[in-house]
C-alpha cells in the first residue's frame, strides 16, 4: 500500500524568526541598586546586614541586591501583622478595608508597564505575557477581592465569618507579581494581616508592590514584605504567633510545611506541582488543538504548576498532531524575553534549567523519541529550547516527575477509558485538558478527571472569579472566586 | 407445645464489614468488650493492618460507582438506611442498654441516628446547587464551579456516641459521594457491627463503608499514612493522636479534619459544612464562540 503524501511542504521559518527586534526599553521602569524589607510599613535594614543579588536569568546581569531576612526579621515583621491585626485591621469595616484593596488594584494598573518591564527583566518571561497577563491578571484580582471585603456575610450560607488573624504567605517564582496578588487579595478581603515572602530568584515586583501599599497609604503592619530564601521561610512556618500558611510551591516542601505545623493550630491552603494530561480526540479542531497544546507547554517557558505536561493524542491522529506540533515548534520565537516578539523567554535561573537538562537527559535515556526546536540560542543567559518527546511510556520520569520546562511528553491512546485511566494515574491532580468537538463527550471526561481545574477546548486560562486548586498531591484550598474566601476566614 | 424451660439465646458473632461482606479480622484476634459492670457482651475483632488495607482497596474500588451515581439515587439509599435503622431500632436500643445507657437515653440516640440520616438523605442533591458558583470571568468563556467527592476518606469514629457519631460522621461523607473506612468505638462497637448490617441491607453497594472494629493506638497510624487515602478524620481530642494523624498526613497531602469538638447529640453536628469538608472544588473552562455581531435585543 503507497503511503499516503503528506500535503504539507516543509515550511521555512527563517523569515518569521528574523523579525525586526522589537525591544521593550528598560528606561521606563526603576529598579533601586538595593531593596530593604518592608516590615511595618518603612523600608528597614535586615538585622543579619546580608543582601544576595538578583539577577536578569536572560542576560545574567546583576540588577539589584537584596535584603536576606532572617529570625529577627520574621518576628519583627510578625509582631507588626499582630499589632496592626489587632489595632486597625479587624476592627476596620468591611467597606473600608475594600477601599485600600480598590487603591492598590489602581496603583497597579497605573504603573502596569513599569511592573512588566521588571517582571520580565528579574524572571525571563517574554515582556508579551508578563504586559497582557501577568501585570492585568494581578491588579484585576486585587480590584476582584476588594470588592468582597464588605460582603463576607453573603459567601457562606447561614455562616458568619471571622479572620484568621496573621497570614504567612510563601510564593514561587513563576508569576512572582501574580502570586503575591492571589495571596495578598483575598487575605486583606477577608480581615486578615499578612506577612508575605517572595522567591528569591524574583523579588522585586514584590518590592515594587511594598511602594504601592506605602503609597497606598495601607495602615503600617498590616502587609510585610520580607526577602529571603528557604530559611526565611521556614521561619515564617515556624512562627507561633502566624495563623495561616499559605504557600505555593513544589510538592516537596508542601509536605515539610505540612508536617512542621502538624503540632500547631495553624490552617493551610498549599497549591503544589501538578503533571496536567492534555488530551486530544481524534474529532477535535486539530489547529486549535495544537496551539492550545503549545500554549499549554510552552506558557511561561513551561515553569507553570498547570502546564499540560503530558499529551495524550487519539491514536487516528497521532501523526497528524505530532508533524504539527514539530512545524509549530519551529516557529516559536526563542529569546530575548524583553522583545516583544519573543514567545520563549529565559528559563528562570540556572538551577532550573539544569533540573530541565537534566530531564531531557532522563527521558532520551529512558528511550523516547526527543525532537527540538532549531532555533539558535542566545550565547549568553539560560535559555532552553522548546523540546517535544514522542515514544514516552507511562512509567518514565518525563511523564511522571514535575520538570517545570519546555518539555512536552507524548502518548497515544484508543478509547476513552484508556486515556482517563492513563490520566489519572498520577499523584497529582492540579489540572487537566480535553480536546473535541463533541459536548457530550467533553462533559463525561471533565467529569471523570481528577483535576482541580480542567480546561475543555482551551488551556491555561485565568480569572480572579475562577477558583484555582488542585486533588490530591497538588495541594488543597482554592485560589480565586468566592471559594478562594474560605482560605481566610473561619466559617462559625 | 410451649415449654416452661428457658429458650437457649443465639448469641450473635460481631464481625466486620468490608467490601460488603462480613469477615472475622484476617489476623484472628479479637477483643472481649464488656459494659461497666464488668459484664461481658462480646469477643470483637481486634483488626489488624492488613484489615485496614483490605477494606482501602475495597473503598477505592466502590469510589468510581458511587461518586459516578445520580445524587439523587444517593439520597433515596440514605433515605433507604434511615428506614432499615427505624426498622430494627428496638435491637439498637437493646445494645445500647447492654453498653450503659438508659433506656431513654439509649432511645434518643437511636432516634437521633434516623432522624440524621434522614437529614442528610436530603442533602444530596442539594448541597451541590449551594456551593457551585457560575464563575463571571472577563474572558469569551463559560466557566462554572461544583464540588465533587474528595475520594477515599479514613475516619475513626468518636468512643462516646458509639452510634450517633459513627452514623454523624458517615452520612456527610456517603451523601458527598465518597467511600470510606471508619474504625467503630472501641469501648462500645456493638451497635457500629449492628449497624454495617443495616448498611448492608439498604441497597448500598458493598465497599461504599467499611466498619472495623479494634485499636484506636494500633490502627490510626495507618488511617493517616496509607497512600491511597485521601482523607482522615479523627474526633477525639487527644493531642499526640491529633499531631501524629496530621504529621502523617502529609505524605500524600491528605486533607485532615478533627472532629474532637463536635457536640454529637446537638444541631450543631448536622450541616452540609460537613459535606463539604469532604468535596474539592472543580473547575471547568470552555470558550464561547464570539464571532458574530448579533447581540440579544430583546
Amino acid at each position: 500500500m503507497a503511503t499516503k503524501k503528506s500535503n504539507t511542504i516543509k515550511l521555512k521559518f527563517d523569515s518569521a524568526r528574523n523579525l525586526a527586534p522589537a525591544p521593550e526599553s528598560k528606561s521606563a521602569a526603576k529598579i533601586d541598586p538595593q531593596y530593604e524589607l518592608f516590615i511595618n510599613g518603612k523600608f528597614e535594614k535586615p538585622s543579619g546586614k546580608k543582601y544576595f543579588a538578583s539577577i536578569n536569568p536572560a542576560t545574567e546581569e546583576k540588577l539589584s541586591m537584596i535584603a536576606e531576612a532572617n529570625d529577627a526579621d520574621v518576628n519583627k515583621a510578625v509582631k507588626a501583622a499582630r499589632a496592626a491585626y489587632e489595632n486597625v485591621w479587624k476592627k476596620m469595616p468591611g467597606a473600608e478595608r475594600a477601599k485600600y484593596i480598590y487603591r492598590i488594584a489602581r496603583m497597579i494598573q497605573e504603573r502596569a508597564r513599569e511592573f512588566a518591564i521588571i517582571e520580565t527583566l528579574d524572571g525571563g518571561k517574554p515582556i508579551r505575557e508578563s504586559r497582557d497577563f501577568d501585570v492585568p491578571t494581578a491588579a484585576n484580582h486585587f480590584f476582584y477581592y476588594a470588592g468582597w471585603a464588605d460582603k463576607l456575610e453573603y459567601a457562606f450560607p447561614n455562616r458568619h465569618t471571622s479572620p484568621l488573624g496573621v497570614a504567612g504567605q510563601i510564593i514561587p517564582w513563576n508569576f512572582p507579581l501574580l502570586m503575591a496578588a492571589w495571596k495578598i487579595a483575598p487575605a486583606l478581603a477577608c480581615g486578615n494581616t499578612v506577612v508575605i515572602k517572595p522567591a528569591e530568584n524574583t523579588s522585586l515586583t514584590a518590592l515594587k508592590l511594598a511602594e504601592i501599599i506605602q503609597e497606598a497609604d495601607l495602615p503600617a503592619g498590616v502587609v510585610n514584605i520580607i526577602t529571603g530564601a528557604g530559611a526565611t521561610g521556614a521561619a515564617i512556618v515556624n512562627h507561633p504567633d502566624v495563623n495561616k500558611i499559605a504557600f505555593t510551591g513544589s510538592t516537596e516542601v508542601g509536605k515539610i510545611i505540612q508536617r512542621a505545623i502538624a503540632g500547631t493550630n495553624k490552617k493551610a491552603t498549599l497549591e503544589l506541582g501538578g503533571k496536567a494530561a492534555n488530551i486530544i480526540f481524534d474529532d477535535a479542531p486539530i489547529d486549535q488543538a495544537v496551539e492550545g497544546v503549545i500554549n499549554g507547554i510552552f506558557f511561561n517557558q513551561g515553569h507553570v504548576c498547570c502546564a499540560g505536561s503530558r499529551l495524550y493524542v487519539q491514536e487516528s491522529v497521532f501523526k497528524e498532531v505530532v508533524r504539527k506540533l514539530k512545524d509549530r515548534l519551529e516557529s516559536l520565537i526563542v529569546g530575548d524575553p524583553m522583545d516583544k516578539n519573543t514567545d520563549i523567554g529565559a528559563i528562570n535561573s540556572k538551577e532550573q534549567l539544569n533540573i530541565i537538562n537534566n530531564y531531557i537527559k532522563i527521558g532520551q535515556q529512558e528511550g523516547a523519541e526527543m525532537y527540538q526546536s532549531s532555533a539558535s540560542l542566545p550565547k549568553r543567559g539560560f535559555y532552553c529550547r522548546p523540546t517535544i518527546f514522542t515514544n514516552v511510556a507511562q512509567s518514565n520520569r518525563i511523564a511522571q516527575e514535575e520538570i517545570f520546562g519546555p518539555v512536552l511528553a507524548i502518548q497515544s491512546f484508543r478509547t476513552d477509558d484508556e486515556v482517563i485511566e492513563k490520566a489519572n494515574n498520577t499523584p497529582y491532580g492540579l489540572s487537566a485538558g480535553v480536546w473535541t468537538d463533541k459536548g457530550s463527550k467533553i462533559f463525561n471526561m471533565t467529569t471523570k478527571l481528577r483535576a482541580g481545574v480542567v480546561w475543555a477546548n482551551t488551556f491555561n486560562k485565568f480569572d480572579p472569579t475562577s477558583p484555582f486548586g488542585g486533588y490530591k498531591e497538588s495541594g488543597y484550598g482554592r485560589e480565586g472566586g468566592v471559594h478562594g474566601l474560605a482560605a481566610y476566614v473561619n466559617i462559625v | 407445645m410451649a415449654t416452661t424451660e428457658k429458650r437457649i439465646e443465639v448469641l450473635k458473632t460481631y464481625k466486620i464489614y468490608v467490601g460488603g461482606q462480613f469477615p472475622r479480622t484476617e489476623s484472628g484476634r479479637y477483643y472481649l468488650a464488656t459494659n461497666s459492670k464488668k459484664e461481658k457482651l462480646a469477643n470483637i475483632c481486634l483488626s489488624s493492618r492488613k484489615d485496614f488495607r483490605d477494606a482501602v482497596s475495597a473503598a477505592r474500588g466502590a469510589f468510581g460507582g458511587w461518586s459516578g451515581r445520580a445524587a439523587f439515587n444517593r439520597g433515596q439509599i440514605l433515605y433507604r438506611i434511615a428506614e432499615m435503622l427505624e426498622g430494627r431500632k428496638a435491637q439498637f436500643v437493646d445494645e445500647l442498654m447492654k453498653q450503659d445507657a438508659d433506656k431513654a437515653q439509649a432511645e434518643k440516640e437511636v432516634n437521633l441516628c434516623i432522624d440524621r440520616l434522614i437529614y442528610y438523605s436530603g442533602w444530596c442533591d442539594k448541597f451541590q446547587q449551594l456551593f457551585s458558583t457560575v464563575n463571571p470571568v472577563a474572558s469569551s468563556h463559560f466557566n462554572f464551579s461544583n464540588p465533587e467527592p474528595t475520594g477515599v476518606v479514613a475516619a475513626i469514629a468518636p468512643q462516646e456516641n458509639s452510634l450517633l457519631g459513627l452514623v454523624s460522621l458517615i452520612a456527610p461523607i456517603i451523601a458527598g459521594g465518597n467511600t470510606c473506612v471508619v474504625l467503630a468505638s472501641n469501648t462500645k462497637p456493638l451497635c457500629a457491627v449492628t449497624f454495617s448490617e443495616v448498611l448492608n441491607s439498604s441497597d448500598l453497594p458493598g465497599g461504599v463503608v467499611n466498619i472495623l472494629t479494634g485499636k484506636v493506638a494500633e490502627l490510626a497510624p495507618f488511617f493517616a499514612d496509607h497512600m491511597d487515602v485521601n482523607a482522615t478524620v479523627y474526633c477525639e481530642a487527644d493531642a499526640a493522636t491529633q499531631n501524629m494523624i496530621k504529621e502523617k498526613s502529609a505524605l500524600n497531602v491528605k486533607r485532615v479534619f478533627l472532629y474532637d469538638k463536635v457536640k454529637w447529640n446537638d444541631a450543631t453536628a448536622q450541616s452540609p459544612y460537613f459535606i463539604m469538608d469532604l468535596q474539592e472544588i472543580k473547575t471547568t473552562w470552555h470558550p464561547i464562540e464570539n464571532i458574530g455581531g448579533a447581540k440579544a435585543g430583546y
